[in-house]
């Protein structure tokens, strides 16, 4: 019965490594930048919550409302104002632009919230879990891991059912012939990294509620989220939930073994499927 | 105010170091058909990258119903009333064909052309739209990227090699559906390697050489030992 918890567990984290993960594949599918200041936006996303409860005393759940496009303002306007610049025939400098990024973001939450460990509080939440037969399982594991669904499933809609989507698979599938369509790719390209940072909104505010957080965190979240994307196969949404569950089943499996083996549980398996199904379990679907 | 539609003064082009066009002059009156043709590399393509605002050009070198477009971005250009068949037809793959339409008319500019009437012009898209684009034959896929381009009911429609790699049916098939196309009073320039074809369609030809205009004249008054000089520059 441990094992089954295990992988009830750690399906359940896979949800939020999917949150992690579906942001930075969206912003590398439609313009093939590789974000490494992801992790960090996470954390940030989720200081930005824990300045509105404790300013409003309001739920951090209930805070989402505020941090949502906040987060999307923010996306936009890093696009717009810096982003753009960097993206061209060369993949180098977003690279070095998101990583300058990211010790930014870093050092600027350390200068204002400092090293101390913070965590949201969501009160009853944290602790509520319904029985399934001899299991318990936590309420916000499983509320967490029906918000990715819903996030995918939203993410999904919008891709393949919209003109806004149509717009983005345009731009990522021919950026010079969508021009002649009339789309200014700058602007789409604000939109798709202000709808990334919402997603990143929603996944560094469960992050803090689960656990606790500080500054240096980052990048932990990162390599989660690019190793979610990559097992799931890229360019594939659906793909990156599977990822998520497979990541989040290792590591909870590999503490059962051992508690020292859950982060390296997780890792092994990325190295499996990288070897042997080199371009993800999924990779890409046609439409 | 002049007849002039498209005004194309002294118009360089460069890649990098190399230059593809010097000091190209070239008008395009209301309503015209206008043929394209050169060698391979003449600068035939580049014309019409810098055209609709994919290359970089001076002030002042492009003139677009008395506007100066020079300055504009492509997609503010195609706010215009500009569109362009692109030479590969480079349809998007990740849209079905219908979806490649759509989005050809997403700027909404008021004008005949509408899904109803694309379909009733190249009815075997109608039969295939759902399908991806990437799924028809080559000719199919050129009358999406035509269709494509007529969706944003254009003022000017520019061909880039309709023909390259189709079977001459399927050019003869395309070919046939053109008068339709440009016969709406909207002004066309049309690049191509196939000389007749490029006559027969057209009322005035300019012929580029190594990105210079080496022959001006009327389609049907032009002769051939003209253009063979100009062609090769023999």
């Amino acid at each position: 019965m441990d094992w089954v918890n295990a992988i009830i567990q750690g399906t359940l984290l896979g949800g939020l490594y999917a949150l992690f993960a579906a942001g930075l594949s969206l912003i590398f599918g439609v313009m093939r930048l590789v974000n490494i200041a992801h992790g960090d936006l996470i954390v940030f996303s989720a200081y930005v919550c824990l300045t509105i409860t404790t300013s409003l005393g309001i739920h951090p759940l209930v805070a989402l409302v505020l941090v949502v496009p906040i987060m999307a303002a923010i996306g936009y306007g890093l696009q717009r104002g810096l982003l753009n610049k960097t993206l061209g025939t060369d993949i180098l400098p977003p690279l070095l632009i998101t990583f300058g990024l990211s010790v930014i973001i870093q050092n600027t939450l350390l200068q204002v919230y400092t090293a101390d460990p913070q965590k949201l509080s969501a009160g009853d939440l944290e602790i509520a879990s319904i029985k399934v037969g001899s299991l318990a399982v936590g309420m916000l594991p499983l509320l967490t891991f029906a918000i990715a669904v819903a996030v995918i499933a939203s993410l999904q809609y919008m891709f393949y059912k919209t003109a806004l989507g149509r717009a983005l698979r345009a731009v990522s599938d021919n950026q010079e012939i969508a021009q002649l369509m009339g789309l200014d790719k700058r602007h789409i390209f604000g939109i798709a990294m202000a709808l990334a940072l919402a997603v990143t909104a929603v996944a560094g505010v469960l992050l803090g509620i689960r656990t606790s957080f500080d500054p240096s965190v980052g990048g932990g979240r990162l390599i989660f989220g690019f190793e979610a994307v990559i097992i799931g196969g890229l360019g594939n949404i659906w793909g990156t939930l599977a990822g998520g569950v497979i990541l989040g089943v290792a590591q909870t499996i590999g503490a059962k073994i051992d508690p020292g083996w859950q982060i390296l549980a997780g890792h092994i398996a990325f190295l499996v499927v990288l070897a042997v199904r080199p371009n993800g379990l999924f990779p890409r679907m046609s439409a | 105010m002049s007849d002039e539609f498209v005004t194309i003064t002294n118009l360089d082009a460069h890649y990098g170091d190399f230059q593809a066009l010097y000091g190209v002059d070239m008008h395009i009156d209301r309503g015209e058909v206008v043929a394209v043709i050169g060698a391979n590399g003449a600068g035939k393509s580049t014309l019409l990258r810098s055209i609709s605002g994919l290359m970089p050009n001076g002030s002042g070198q492009i003139k677009f119903k008395d506007a100066d477009i020079s300055g504009l971005r492509a997609d503010e250009i195609a706010h215009l009333g500009l569109a362009l068949v692109p030479e590969g037809r480079q349809l998007f793959p990740s849209l079905s064909v219908e979806e490649n339409l759509i989005i050809g008319g997403r700027l909404q500019r008021p004008g005949p052309w509408n899904l109803e009437s694309v379909y009733a012009l190249f009815p075997i898209l109608a039969e295939r739209r759902n399908s991806p684009s990437t799924a028809l034959s080559g000719g199919q896929q050129q009358m999406v990227a035509i269709g494509r381009a007529l969706m944003a009911n254009p003022d000017l429609i520019m061909f880039d090699e309709i023909s390259l790699g189709l079977a001459p049916i399927v050019i003869g098939e395309i070919y046939s559906a053109i008068p339709d196309v440009i016969g709406q009073g909207v002004s066309a320039i049309i690049v191509e390697q196939d000389i007749s074809k490029a006559l027969s369609i057209s009322s005035r030809v300019y012929c580029l050489q190594e990105g210079r205009v080496a022959l001006e004249g009327n389609s049907d008054t032009i002769t051939r030992e003209a253009i063979s000089q100009a062609y090769f520059g023999v």
